[in-house]
């Protein structure tokens, strides 16, 4: 479904990505783990547009997606959330969930008629999904901020993607919030073969729930292959799990 | 929530419109003319808070298109001969064009450059219509524009400007509760991400640029109505600022609140007047204290309140 190869994206010369290279097949769930700077966050960027990649090819579904702007990227069918919450926090939960799918619908340039009941039943499902349905009419600046990393999650849902992209979905998260997160990234992939693409710092819950693992360091993929190959790769223990010292 | 929010609102929807019919009935001859000035003035602000307070686009340079609706009606009726319906259809659809232009050449830069960029531009129309004496008059405007008879008289032009007002605030009011409102409020608050969820940020600040100028443009208009002239300082960008204190005073996170501001505004300046010359001190005083103490603006106050209650339970 989505094919990297050899992109790179330099800032003033120095390579934050540096020849990354992945493969996400349809109804997986894929992590990219790496320690901080590995550049994990601008392949991300890469991926949804808000960055251009200086060379290599990122093809989605075999076409060439590199270089488009994010808002054309989301209507092929990639989605995401983002490592800092990030909402619209004058909006309630509901109306941020609810424009993202007037998005998706192309119904935002209808201006006279009422927004107040459009969407209701979808965005009413996929706020019960997540968990936030009895938030739905607080402002969403008023959530904790494990809520609002979830709320994330349900914009990107709104938008009904193929592909969703979860940067660290869990960062910051108290271990029960953190414990939920992850019941819902496994549900979503069971329930609704959803493709999920994310990245995470905590190793025991990436090894728990990724059907494969991308590991970065210094802008390169070092290897990609399933929990068990990334743990017997030599490289990978002394660039990484050797260093954080949790495998 | 959803009662408390709205409680203020319907109140004044039903007592707003009674005492505006009854107004002309009652007031003299110059109260009529201040109520007036008080609709477009209103108009023009409800206007500006479309991009300002609902798109989070740094408007700096409003009054222009207001001017621009004003002098495209009156040069029409002057000029042209052609009918007036049609000169009133002009001005603000050169508002709205103007606001285009100038739309394309800012809406890459962000913020304050933004508006930055617009007072500059805007300045420079200022300046065509200042000196261009042979069409637009330069700095005298242009006086005595003839108005249909139906328009013509106090009461006939104070319940033309009256429905246009209440027409275009109704439109703009349907505008911000529609899914296009939604969704540039969803832009003020976080355009990245509005990106992010597939929407193509920039073609709809556009949008809001040209429709706010059409309304601007509208206001204008209503102003060759009540005061039969136009002159260039209602385009110079210390206008500009004025009606963005409107917005300010009144509460710009508020469909109403730049209603409201534009009404104290105009109020203060006609009846403060007459006291004193400073009235603008008096003006300064009470945004200082609304600044300090309203940050929300007056009627962001009332729509507030059940935030702050929803607060301890998050």
């Amino acid at each position: 479904m989505l094919d990297v190869e050899s992109v790179v994206k330099s800032f003033d010369g120095f390579k934050a990505v540096d020849g990354a290279n992945l493969r996400v097949d349809a109804g997986e769930i894929v992590a990219v783990i790496g320690p901080n700077g590995a550049g994990k966050t601008t392949l991300f960027h890469l991926l949804t547009g808000h960055l251009s990649p200086d060379s290599g090819r990122i093809l989605f579904k075999g076409k060439e997606i590199g270089g488009l702007p994010p808002h054309v990227i989301c209507r092929r069918g990639i989605t995401r959330s983002f490592q800092v919450a990030n909402i619209f926090p004058r909006l309630s939960v509901f109306e941020n969930v609810q424009i993202a799918v007037l998005s998706r619908e192309r119904k935002t340039f209808r201006i006279f008629s009422p927004v107040a009941g459009m969407a209701k039943e979808e965005v009413d499902r996929i706020l019960r999904s997540v968990g936030l349905f009895d938030r739905r009419d607080v402002e969403s600046d008023l959530l904790s901020h494990g809520e609002k990393k979830v709320l994330e999650i349900a914009v990107a849902l709104g938008g009904n993607p193929e592909l969703l992209i979860l940067d660290e979905p869990t960062a910051g998260m108290a271990p029960e919030e953190t414990e939920r997160c992850i019941r819902l990234i496994r549900k979503l992939s069971e329930e609704s073969g959803l493709t999920i693409l994310f990245c995470e710092h905590d190793i025991a819950l990436v090894f728990e729930i990724a059907n494969r693992i991308m590991v970065m360091v210094r802008g390169v993929t070092v290897v990609q292959g399933s929990g068990e190959e990334v743990r017997r790769n030599s490289e990978v223990q002394s660039a990484y799990l050797g260093e954080s010292g949790e495998c | 929530m959803v009662t408390t929010r709205r409680s203020a609102a319907p109140l004044l929807l039903l007592l707003l419109p009674a005492a505006l019919l009854a107004l002309p009935q009652v007031l003299p001859r110059f109260h009529i003319y201040v109520a007036e000035i008080v609709l477009l003035t209103a108009l023009l602000a409800t206007s500006l808070n479309l991009a300002i307070g609902y798109t989070g686009l740094y408007q700096f340079g409003h009054a222009v298109f207001y001017g621009i609706g004003a002098y495209g009606t009156a040069l029409t009726l002057t000029r042209s001969g052609m009918p007036a319906p049609v000169a009133f259809l002009a001005g603000p659809l050169a508002a709205a064009a103007l606001s285009l232009l100038i739309g394309l050449i800012c809406i890459r830069l962000s913020k304050l450059y933004f508006g930055m960029l617009q007072i500059s531009l805007g300045s420079l129309v200022w300046a065509v219509v200042y000196r261009w004496y042979s069409f637009t008059g330069g700095d005298d405007g242009i006086h005595g524009i003839p108005l249909p008879d139906a328009i013509g008289s106090p009461k006939g032009s104070y319940y033309f400007t009256l429905a246009v007002t209440a027409l275009c605030v109704f439109a703009m009011y349907r505008i911000v509760r529609s899914p296009f409102g939604k969704v540039i409020q969803g832009i003020r608050d976080n355009p990245v991400r509005a990106a992010a969820i597939g929407v193509d940020v920039r073609l709809h600040q556009l949008a809001v640029l040209v429709i706010a100028g059409f309304f601007g443009g509208v206001a204008g208009s209503l102003f060759v109505v009540v005061e039969n002239s136009v002159f260039p300082d209602m385009m110079f960008w210390t206008f500009s600022l004025e009606v963005l204190i409107m917005c300010l005073l009144g509460g710009m996170y508020t469909f109403f609140g730049p209603f409201v501001g534009a009404s104290a505004i105009v109020l203060l300046r006609v009846f403060a007047s007459v006291h004193t010359r400073y009235w603008s001190l008096l003006l300064g005083t009470i945004l200082a204290l609304v600044i300090i103490f309203l940050p929300d603006g007056v009627l962001g106050v009332f729509v507030r309140r059940p935030r702050k209650r929803e607060a301890p339970d998050a």
